[in-house]
């Protein structure tokens, strides 16, 4: 238990003093995310108009735009698992007094740390897009940012568990994570869409790590305000008629994040 | 004290069988060599001792603890310097130590002056700031050196240390293992393919095909030999060979084109020999045995270095070329 814990510890180390020596990944990872921003809000933010009154679809999109961020990183640091297997790193990880779950535990708490960093980052934007940003928002923001970004790194590491080289991780990466972060609620509020896709969504955990920033930004009366109202267009996310608070949503969170964590434990510990 | 010790240790991959069933003891403080061709099963024998691998078959402990059910134990007796390198470039050769003294649970107070001293030892100490990845090979293999030693352990595993090194490098690694071990009264298991190399061991194992085929000192395996190598070649080396083993009853080996067999006391043998011999020569060379001879002897095949490899890939297709014609 000492030695996981141990392994824990001096893997995120290591996995900060990489971050800290490469600087152009901390520039690099804001560019799909700001892309986003300027080009949906820019292209659709007039279309669209208030969402729900006081909202507009940039401040709709802004907060779920903060989720992207550090779910993107955090499945984007499994790179650094097949990185290490390339470069022989990995070796000298494998065959420390550490154990095997404390190598993951590392790389998740050590990747979630850096991807923390980066959502809060894109907090500097809140005040241009008319965000009101108070210390006990971001004092509530960190922990959920940091539940979301330790289980999404099980699933990085899950799949680079498996992975020889670095192009077929990334390869693999963008098909699963396009697909999870548009039908994640990000760019529309999944109760006014058809049933196929608000079926869809529903079904994909990162809805509700989205759902959960954005309630904390809105305010639940918002979220839940076209759903009080008769309409089919609440904001937050209703499951069985019931719009779900934050708490049940980060609960999803922490239960997709064990069984993540749990199997690429697992995943690593089977070969040898 | 026996600080290894290997019983009936086997390996499978599927249907391969890498290493079987293989047997013996390293005592403390020996320099313990492997030697074999490429594929022979050394790196996976390391591997096993190391824990990287788990047995199919057998048992072995090193310092005494199990290598399957003891794991961390094992772990922190042991030093590893693999074939290839395991650094992580982008941090400085300190950092790299400071990682391996976290996860090794060296104590605060003896870390800092433990990196100084082994940096000191590797003659790295000016670089110890600087990126791993702006390191000459030879440079990246001193400092693993340095870090597999980091943790003071009893066994230090060396698996090909100067592999694709050149030969002033090479010669330059030997000289800190060879100091190590009178310092720090160390263990050292290596495994290499290089002949030269093995000759610098307290005993050497030979095995091939997952097999030990051979165990003693370098000297001992040499004189086994019974004496002088004389490797000659022949117009007709079938008819060479033939009346070497008809008149002095030897026992040649073809190797590439090349007879070759020992006698004692080849200096007087040679004369002898030329004396009435039937069999055209186009040439003949006597010299002192070395373990390559011992390895032609026991498996009736040389230990091919890489390039050798290649030249008789070069050779099958030829081969095969001509046979498709």
């Amino acid at each position: 238990m000492a030695d996981t814990f141990r392994g824990m510890w001096v893997v995120a180390y290591r996995e900060l003093l990489r971050f800290i020596s490469e600087r152009s990944r901390i520039f690099s990872s804001f560019a799909m995310p700001l892309l986003f921003l300027v080009i949906f809000g820019a292209g659709f933010n007039r279309i669209i108009g208030s969402l729900t009154p006081g909202v507009n679809f940039i401040q709709f999109m802004y907060p779920g735009i903060i989720a992207m961020t550090v779910l993107t990183n955090s499945v984007m640091s499994g790179l650094s698992v097949v990185w290490d297997r390339e470069f022989g790193f990995l070796k000298e990880i494998l065959v420390a007094p550490i154990g095997r779950s404390g190598i993951v535990l590392g790389k998740a708490v050590g990747s979630a740390a850096v991807a923390v960093m980066q959502g809060i980052i894109m907090l500097v934007l809140a005040p241009i897009l008319g965000v009101s940003l108070t210390p006990l928002l971001v004092v509530k923001l960190i922990p959920m940012l940091i539940l979301i970004s330790v289980s999404l790194s099980g699933l990085g590491i899950l799949i680079a568990s498996r992975m020889r080289s670095q192009q077929s991780f990334q390869i693999i990466v963008q098909i699963i994570i396009f697909p999870l972060i548009f039908l994640s609620g990000v760019f529309f509020p999944v109760n006014s869409v058809p049933t196929w896709l608000a079926v869809i969504s529903k079904i994909n955990p990162l809805t509700y790590g989205v759902d959960a920033i954005r309630q904390l930004f809105l305010g639940r009366e918002i979220a839940a305000m076209g759903g009080a109202m008769g309409g089919n267009f609440a904001i937050g996310v209703t499951v069985f008629g019931h719009t779900m608070t934050i708490i049940e949503d980060m609960l999803i969170v922490v239960i997709l994040g064990v069984i993540l964590l749990s199997t690429a434990a697992w995943s690593f510990s089977r070969q040898e | 004290m026996n600080i290894i010790e290997v019983e009936g240790l086997s390996k499978n991959f599927g249907h391969l069988v890498a290493v079987d069933k293989v047997d013996f003891q390293v005592a403390e403080g020996e320099i313990f060599g492997f030697l074999g061709p490429n594929g022979a099963g050394k790196t996976t024998t390391i591997n096993m001792l190391c824990t990287l691998l788990t047995p199919t078959g057998g048992r072995a402990t090193v310092n005494g603890y199990d290598v399957v059910r003891q794991r961390s134990e094992v772990r922190r007796s042991i030093g590893l310097v693999f074939q290839e390198p395991t650094l992580d470039e982008y941090l400085t050769a300190e950092q790299n130590l400071r990682f391996h003294a976290y996860a090794y649970k060296i104590p605060g107070e003896i870390r800092e002056k433990r990196i100084s001293e082994l940096l000191d030892l590797v003659e790295l100490s000016d670089r110890r700031k600087s990126k791993v990845r702006t390191f000459s090979g030879g440079m990246k293999r001193r400092l693993e050196i340095a870090r597999g030693l980091l943790h003071s352990p009893r066994v230090l595993f060396l698996d090909e240390p100067t592999l694709g090194l050149d030969p002033q490098t090479r010669r330059h690694i030997w000289d800190y293992v060879l100091a190590l071990r009178k310092q720090h009264s160390l263990t050292i298991f290596l495994t290499t393919h290089y002949m030269d190399e093995a000759e610098n061991c307290d005993r050497i194992t030979i095995i091939d095909q997952g097999h030990i085929i051979a165990l003693d000192t370098p000297d001992k395996l040499k004189d086994a030999l019974g004496g002088d190598v004389i490797t000659l070649k022949a117009q007709d080396n079938n008819a060479a060979v033939l009346e070497l083993k008809e008149k002095y009853s030897l026992s040649p080996v073809i190797e590439n084109g090349t007879i070759t067999f020992s006698v004692p006391q080849g200096e007087k043998f040679l004369p002898k020999m030329m004396g009435n011999f039937q069999s055209p020569l186009v040439s003949i060379s006597l010299r002192r045995p070395t373990l390559d001879d011992v390895f032609l002897k026991l498996t009736g095949r040389a230990i091919r270095e890489e390039g050798a490899g290649i030249k008789e890939l070069a050779m099958k297709v030829r081969a095969m070329r001509g046979h498709g014609r």
